[in-house]
């Protein structure tokens, strides 16, 4: 009886869908043109960067406004390259991230391995305050750590790591709770049992996370990496308060900079802003997976 | 307490592995935390030491400093503002996305890398956008016979300017909310579709109560990034000149002048430290009420489907 009906009701389902075919085009033709016409608003910040860096002057500023600038002027690139020190700016950034990348991969999943893979007395306690300390606002203990640093001696340009190690050391203590717990989520999904041969055969701790864990992980790493590369890249607070010399500046607080120099000049700032920016969309080309699985592994916006 | 030599051998590998981050939760974070809690009951200017003040620095922020109430009231206008119509946009988008389109991955791109442009990056871009006499906006509003609007100079419309920016970042929250989406079963639709349901019913009945989850994680997130807002104020307010004195970011009139951005004015331009440790800890107490209150209403509202 059950069989029947609901054949039947699948039958009508079908000759209904087939009668409102029309009706199903529109809407999906609707769909289409609400989607295209949306993509296009969206699009259009990112593209009016661009022709507004290759445009000469006039052209910012007429009316109907120009889209494709004639002749694009590709010197408007050169001309801020002199006022905008860009290389400077990668090579202190990259100073900067790469260490910051090195540590914070090797300390979050070396904390993680000992939250997930060795069952300690009050391990889970402890973790909980791992997890606490996300609630935290930088805002509160921003102004100590910045007396700290200062106190230490690793402020200013003729400290060692050339004032960068504010924004270095911190990521090889622990590398982020959050990052912590993304490995340890991943660690815990690996089966107990290959530590276990591991051990049976001698195997040490350290050995097990270097040769076994961490070559198994390397997906949430990859997810670690990427997220800390652009983490350092965007950061804006940290160089404004750690870093007190042009010569030390990263590519964000550079462009601010630069913002503040030549405000007045949009084809140079954009520019500036392009450059900025064109690393950052390659990245995305190049590593689209790992972004889009990052973010929804995360939960959380880059 | 007597523990087993085994016991013992992982107490040792457990507290080994954790030391990087133990090393850095007191350095890093449990020094810090009681010496700004000490520095906010006190006078403290960097150069002399820090003078014992009692709770005079919180007192004078809630009851007697005009520009605290200024940062208060812009904070909590721009969080109700862009932190619900965040929301709507990213599941409108997402909801749009979901409908089985063609060249899903190229539409997700499109919407997606707006939020991985650098913040920096994208206020100097907006900046340009909303300049009053050439910005594209204002030329877009010209081109439909709107007046023109004074964005980043006219004190009223400088947050709207900035909610407006932050739409244009929520694609990464429409990727979160797609994976949620994608999770949904996809049986609860066919026997919707058996019962009569239309595509409104199926949304308001099915597809956004199974998201709740999502918006209820992107709600607590937002809510605390919102609080701490402090570049888009800080390149924005440039432009149109703050009433605080030389070189300040706050905005025509003070109108971006959030909590973030006037507790680090406070305390680097300023040196007020005692003063800012203060706001501080008070942003801390906002932001744990708030998100307990979200947390206690998300019984309310929050849908956890389980197998």
């Amino acid at each position: 009886m059950n069989q029947v009906t609901a054949t039947g009701l699948r039958l009508r389902l079908l000759v209904s869908g087939r009668r409102y075919s029309a009706a199903h085009y529109v809407s999906r033709g609707v769909l289409y043109g609400t989607l295209t016409f949306l993509s296009v608003i969206f699009l259009i910040p990112l593209f009016w960067m661009v022709t507004s860096a290759l445009k000469p002057q006039p052209q910012l500023f007429v009316w109907p406004p120009v889209w494709i600038p004639t002749p694009p002027q590709w010197q408007n690139f050169g001309e801020a390259l002199t006022l905008f020190p860009f290389g400077m700016y990668i090579a202190n950034t990259l100073y900067i991230s790469i260490p910051a990348v090195a540590g914070t991969v090797l300390s979050s999943s070396f904390t993680a391995y000992g939250f997930s893979r060795i069952d300690w007395p009050g391990r889970d306690k402890v973790f909980t305050i791992v997890l606490s300390t996300l609630m935290l606002p930088f805002a509160v203990t921003m102004i100590p750590l910045y007396l700290v640093w200062r106190n230490i001696g690793l402020i200013g340009i003729e400290t060692p790591l050339r004032g960068f190690g504010p924004l270095i050391l911190p990521m090889f203590l622990g590398g982020g709770a959050f990052n912590i717990f993304l490995c340890r989520q991943f660690f815990m999904t690996i089966p107990q049992e290959l530590s276990e041969a591991a051990r049976m055969d001698g195997c040490s701790e350290l050995r097990i996370y270097w040769q076994i864990i961490l070559p198994l992980a390397r997906p949430v790493l990859a997810t670690i990496s990427l997220f800390t590369f652009l983490g350092t890249w965007n950061d804006f607070l940290g160089p404004l308060i750690y870093l007190n010399s042009i010569e030390q500046f990263t590519v964000s607080i550079g462009l601010r900079q630069f913002q503040f120099e030549h405000g007045g000049r949009y084809d140079y700032m954009m520019a500036a802003s392009t450059l900025t920016t064109l690393p950052i969309i390659a990245l995305f080309f190049f590593a689209q997976r790992t972004f889009i699985q990052g973010i929804t592994l995360t939960g959380i916006k880059a | 307490m007597i523990m087993s030599r085994v016991q013992r051998q992982k107490l040792k590998w457990g507290l080994v592995f954790i030391s990087p981050w133990l090393a850095g939760f007191i350095i890093l974070t449990l020094y810090p935390m009681g010496a700004s809690l000490y520095y906010s009951f006190t006078d403290y200017d960097v150069l002399r030491p820090p003078v014992w003040v009692g709770v005079q620095n919180y007192t004078v922020f809630l009851t007697q400093d005009n520009l605290a109430f200024t940062a208060i009231s812009n904070t909590l206008f721009y969080a109700v503002f862009s932190v619900p119509l965040g929301i709507v946009v990213a599941v409108a988008l997402a909801l749009l996305l979901n409908a089985r389109v063609k060249g899903l991955a190229v539409f997700r791109s499109i919407f997606f890398i707006p939020s991985i442009v650098p913040v920096v990056a994208s206020a100097v871009l907006w900046v340009w956008l909303f300049s009053t006499r050439n910005g594209l906006i204002n030329l877009g509003l010209q081109a439909v016979g709107l007046p023109k609007v004074a964005w980043l100079s006219d004190p009223a419309w400088t947050k709207p300017a900035l909610i407006i920016m932050s739409l244009w970042s929520v694609g990464g929250s429409v990727v979160i909310y797609l994976a949620g989406l994608q999770d949904i079963p996809q049986p609860l639709y066919e026997a919707a579709m058996i019962d009569g349901a239309n595509t409104w019913q199926q949304i308001t009945r099915i597809t956004l109560p199974l998201l709740t989850p999502q918006i209820f994680f992107q709600l607590v997130l937002g809510l605390i990034g919102a609080f701490q807002v402090f570049v888009q104020a800080f390149i924005l307010g440039a432009i149109g000149g703050g009433a605080l004195g030389m070189g300040s970011e706050a905005g025509p009139a003070n109108s971006l002048l959030f909590y973030s951005l006037y507790l680090y004015l406070n305390a680097f331009r300023f040196f007020r430290m005692g003063y800012a440790s203060a706001m501080a800890w008070l942003l801390f107490l906002i932001t744990l009420a708030l998100t307990l209150v979200v947390l206690r209403s998300s019984r309310q509202w929050v849908h956890y489907g389980g197998a």
